[in-house]
């Protein structure tokens, strides 16, 4: 569903991913996880046209995107729940789903899709007429994963989902991933909680220092003696 | 008392005005962070279109305005893409030293046409003024009133309530989630820079009436003001703008009033820096917080 190859991006001098090649299969959940400015969201961001990249090619549903502006993805089936969430804080929760709909203009399935995320997340319809800023951490990460269900996507691009959240929350967080993924859509989770990321994920790819050094099923992973090492804290 | 309701009329008819073209100032600031500097002088190209047409092409004054306000939304349009977008990504500094830049351009280009001597305003209403007791308002000031009014309330619903006003919105706190929603940022600020400068064209249509010489510097001072009215009640926020705009406007006429005229610009000084003292973000500005 998703194809990305040889994809080389710098920051001005420094370069920060190196031929970085992987595919997200159709119903799949796939993760990469790495350390902190290993080059997680960078891919994300290139992916998304957000951020310019030098070299490679991304193909979604067997199409090149690599040239298609930033605003346009969406429209295609590809969203994005970006780094630190960007709810727009002066908006309320309502309207923030709104705009996750932006793209959309089939009112009934909007509607129906306004459900869906209150019933993910009933927090939010508590809190609908409240705006995005008075949210907690962890409601404000549900809403940026409800807003961008909205879209009805195909491919969900979820950037460090359980940043910043408690031990519970973190685990209400994966299961709903789960069970979006369950109800049809791909995706694709870059996480810094390599364990919480391998155990919902289908495969994974480890990247270090802007390159992917390993790749596998999550099962496979979750036993590799390097990565329990580096990233699950347990030899 | 008659002197201070009298004053107070005429402030809210500057206020009002000075809020119309603040609105702009802060629509823009909101969307793209920009003092527009050039707003102003889009005062100025209202006010030409409007004698060239009635003056020298003799058309109908209400087909004039309604030349004018396009005329006005070309140029706010044509400025944008020409000068500001290719700065987009630049520091913050060039893009203001260009709308510097563009004001001195179309004051100068004016200059070069229309030669320094103002021209007479050619639309003006003559209706007798309504008199209450000692409290006189004019028809003009009423108007202006009530068309400055009805315009911010369709321009409040405009952004609360449809779909291109949450765009707005939406562009204006954070661009690129706004992109990954699915919306067309350079859309949004061409529109953004369209409404505000049909309403600067309206602004200028009743800034003119009150004060009927055309001159190639006519946008400075109401700029100027509208600006700091836009800064009083908090760049970025539109009901901030209004709110600047009012206060503006009546500070002034009281203390032309009370005091005397020479000091009426001392005093909107004065009670901008005193908000800006205490409350740094303007009266209804808020600010910047964000949770991690």
């Amino acid at each position: 569903m998703l194809k990305i190859s040889n994809m080389n991006l710098f920051y001005g001098a420094i370069h920060a991913l190196h031929d970085i090649t992987f595919h997200v299969n159709e119903g799949e959940i796939v993760t990469l996880i790495g350390a902190n400015g290993a080059g997680k969201t960078s891919i994300l961001n290139a992916v998304s046209a957000i951020v310019p990249y030098k070299e490679g090619e991304v193909q979604f549903n067997g199409e090149s995107i690599t040239k298609v502006p930033a605003y346009q993805l969406i429209y295609r089936g590809l969203a994005h729940v970006p780094e630190g969430r960007r709810v727009f804080a002066r908006m309320s929760v309502k309207e923030n789903l709104e705009m996750g709909a932006f793209s959309r203009k089939d009112i009934k399935g909007i509607h129906a899709d306004a459900e869906r995320v209150y019933q993910h997340f009933p927090r939010l319809k508590e809190r609908r007429s409240q705006h995005a800023g008075t949210l907690s951490g962890g409601e404000q990460q549900m809403l940026a994963i409800g807003r961008a269900l909205m879209s009805n996507p195909k491919l969900l691009m979820m950037d460090e989902p359980s940043m910043g959240l408690s031990p519970i929350l973190v685990s209400e967080i994966f299961s709903i991933v789960r069970e979006i993924n369950k109800e049809g859509t791909t995706v694709l989770l870059v996480e810094q909680n390599a364990h919480m990321a391998l155990s919902v994920a289908n495969r994974g790819y480890v990247l270090e220092t802007g390159r992917i050094v390993l790749e596998g099923t999550a099962q496979a992973l979750l036993n590799n003696d390097d990565v329990k090492k580096a990233y699950l804290g347990t030899a | 008392m008659a002197l201070f309701f009298n004053q107070l009329i005429n402030g809210v008819h500057v206020g009002s005005i000075y809020a119309l073209i603040a609105l702009g100032y802060t629509m823009v600031y909101g969307i793209v962070k920009l003092i527009n500097f050039a707003h102003g002088d889009i005062l100025m190209v209202g006010a030409y279109t409007i004698v060239v047409m009635v003056n020298m092409l003799g058309l109908h004054p209400v087909l004039s305005i309604a030349i004018s306000v396009l005329m006005c939304i070309l140029f706010g349009v044509v400025i944008e893409w020409v000068a500001y977008r290719p700065l987009r990504a630049s520091p913050k500094i060039s893009s203001l030293i260009t709308a510097i830049g563009v004001s001195m351009l179309l004051q100068n280009v004016a200059l070069l046409i229309f030669s320094p001597t103002p021209k007479p305003y050619p639309i003006q209403v003559n209706v007798a003024p309504l008199q209450f007791w000692e409290i006189q308002i004019s028809f003009t000031t009423l108007l202006t009133f009530v068309v400055s009014v009805v315009l911010m309330v369709l321009l409040q619903g405009f952004v609360i309530s449809s779909k291109a006003g949450k765009s707005m919105r939406a562009v204006s706190e954070d661009t690129d989630a706004a992109m990954l929603m699915g919306i067309n940022v350079n859309h949004t600020i061409t529109m953004t820079f369209a409404v505000g400068c049909a309403l600067a064209a309206v602004g200028s249509l009743l800034y003119c009436m009150a004060y009927p010489a055309v001159s190639p510097t006519l946008g400075s001072l109401p700029g100027v003001k509208a600006f700091i009215a836009a800064v009083l009640g908090g760049i970025g926020m539109i009901p901030g703008a209004m709110l600047g705009g009012f206060i503006l406007g009546i500070a002034e006429s009281l203390t032309k009033g009370y005091i005397s005229s020479q000091m009426s610009d001392a005093v909107v000084y004065g009670i901008l820096i005193i908000v800006l003292l205490f409350k740094p973000a303007g009266l209804l500005g808020i600010g910047i917080r964000e949770k991690v």
